[in-house]
């Protein structure tokens, strides 16, 4: 009589499973086939919903917009987090409150972050500008500039969550035995020798780790730009995830929203799926 | 590279990191016409921002309303993580192997899918504007049930048997007496979990429009964006001040948990 035990114990999940997963997986493919706005009765529309994604200009601008923050935040998030982690695993004093203060903006909201940066930003008065002029540059745009908001949220993405990948390059780096740095120093290779052909070989690993993390990571942008931008200038920092809440909740468009959900869906598993192919083929 | 130039370098970048969160508590405690030529130190202080910012939104009320989902939340992930770990982990039933596909699938299904479905399904159940809407679908995690079984399966099997033969039943076994032993992983789901919920703010802005009921970082979102702030840049940073600063005293005393589970569900 022990045998029903197990499933009263797992119902829990299960049900919530059923309810907030299962079903709603099924649902949203039901509703790529309808124009619904809730208060009015759903109306079957066949694919009019995949046609109009296809024509869409906007959904694409946005899966672009989306697709160049990551190209940009990508690298950029595993050179710095590669360069502080290189920093801090070495014989270095108050290591701790090195790490600590690279995670702090780990742990903050985004919206904090969001309203901060939005002020370092700031034409004339923001510290980004003020720190540039002292040294004698001129003034960036950070967020008024159409082809250079989408690099400034970049920036500011890279910097709220450096810090993790910072700690999982540590956990990496310490796995590289100590003994090949001394062969190498016994054979003469020099410091740049030794990274290129003994660090990054063996961090591999966590390399490709932390640019899966960060794509499914960068893929949901959302709040940055919906509290700094609101996908502006032009449209130019409208990313898919403040596109497809737009259509949603500003315009109700449930059925088309539901489309355009399960497919930046589909295109988010493809792109991992390559990562993780490609990660494979190296291995 | 040498030694020097490393400290410099390091300094550099913690200071980068520390400075505009210092920038935020000092700018918020300055008057308005003195932000923009603020220095290191403030010259003038003033609590007129948060004065201000207290009689324009019910931040108080959100800070109430995000402690009880993010504790309810938090509740709920560990005691059903637990089980349902518990029993894949240590049970035999039919369909386990199954079960334990399905939710590592789940994990890899981006959020985005479900979404517009779960809304209307809160909209079905008429919880919009509810707590419930922003407890219920939070209080089952599949990362916390890989966890949780990876937890209990190093535990050995003596233990449980041994408390089956004084007649315990499974609840107790898995509550009273294995619990105990998997406190590291308790504290990791649980820092995680509650954080997760806590700087939550997509779910919110969707399901609550009713003001009393908005959680912290939807509040002090819709101050930022709404115009409500009157573009009054010290009361926008009060509010973050005060959105940031439970997780700031947190992390000032936890730091060490924090990043060991960070990193830990990094690494899974």
């Amino acid at each position: 009589m022990r045998n029903w035990k197990p499933y009263l114990l797992i119902a829990p999940y299960l049900l919530h499973l059923a309810l907030f997963v299962a079903f709603p997986v099924v649902f949203s493919i039901a509703l790529t086939f309808h124009r619904w706005n809730i208060i009015a009765p759903m109306e079957f529309t066949g694919l009019d919903n995949y046609a109009h994604l296809f024509q869409d200009r906007l959904f694409w601008k946005a899966i672009l917009n989306t697709l160049q923050f990551l190209l940009i935040h990508i690298p950029l998030q595993v050179v710095a987090a590669l360069t502080l982690a290189y920093l801090l695993n070495q014989s270095i004093r108050a290591k701790g409150f090195f790490r600590a203060a690279f995670f702090l903006p780990v742990v903050i909201s985004g919206v904090v972050v969001t309203i901060i940066w939005q002020q370092l930003f700031g034409l004339d008065t923001g510290l980004l500008n003020r720190l540039l002029a002292s040294l004698g540059f001129g003034r960036v745009e950070w967020l008024s500039n159409p082809s250079i908001a989408i690099v400034s949220i970049a920036i500011m993405a890279t910097w709220k969550n450096v810090g993790l990948y910072v700690i999982l390059f540590l956990v990496g780096l310490q796995t590289v035995p100590r003994t090949y740095y001394e062969a190498a120093e016994v054979e003469g290779a020099n410091n740049w020798q030794q990274f290129r052909y003994i660090t990054l070989p063996a961090i591999n690993p966590t390399i490709f780790m932390v640019v899966i993390l960060s794509t499914i990571g960068g893929f949901s942008l959302f709040i940055e730009p919906y509290i700094m931008t609101d996908g502006g200038p032009l449209n130019s920092t409208l990313s898919a995830m403040l596109y497809i809440y737009k259509q949603a909740f500003g315009y109700y468009h449930m059925g088309y929203s539901a489309t355009l959900g399960l497919f930046f869906a589909m295109l988010i598993m493809a792109v991992v799926a390559l990562q993780k192919r490609f990660i494979e083929q190296e291995e | 590279m040498s030694k020097p130039i490393k400290y410099i370098l390091l300094t550099l970048a913690a200071l980068s990191f520390l400075y505009p969160f210092y920038w935020m508590i000092v700018a918020s405690l300055t008057p308005e016409a003195h932000i923009g030529e603020l220095g290191i130190l403030p010259k003038v202080l003033t609590f007129d921002n948060y004065s201000q910012m207290f009689a324009k939104i019910p931040i108080g009320r959100s800070l109430l309303n995000s402690v009880m989902v993010a504790s309810l939340s938090t509740l709920g992930v560990l005691v059903f993580g637990a089980m349902t770990g518990y029993a894949l982990a240590k049970l035999r039933f039919r369909g386990r192997n199954g079960l334990f596909f399905v939710i590592i699938f789940t994990m890899t299904l981006p959020f985005q899918i479900t979404l517009i479905p779960n809304y209307i399904l809160m909209v079905k159940f008429q919880w919009v504007d509810t707590m419930a809407a922003l407890v219920v679908p939070a209080l089952n995690s599949a990362f916390a049930i890989l966890m949780f079984r990876q937890a209990f399966q190093s535990i050995p099997n003596d233990l449980m048997d041994a408390a089956r033969m004084d007649g315990c039943g499974e609840l107790r076994i898995l509550f009273q007496i294995l619990c105990p032993n998997i406190l590291p992983t308790i504290i990791t789901v649980g820092i995680l979990t509650f954080m997760n919920s806590w700087n939550d703010v997509l779910w919110p802005l969707i399901v609550i429009r009713e003001e009393s009921l908005m959680t912290m970082p939807q509040v002090v979102t819709l101050f930022a964006v709404g115009g409500r702030a009157e573009a009054q840049l010290g009361v926008k940073l009060a509010a973050a001040v005060l959105l940031a600063l439970p997780v700031i005293v947190a992390y000032a005393i936890f730091q060490r948990h924090f990043i060991q589970s960070m990193a830990s569900s990094g690494l899974k």
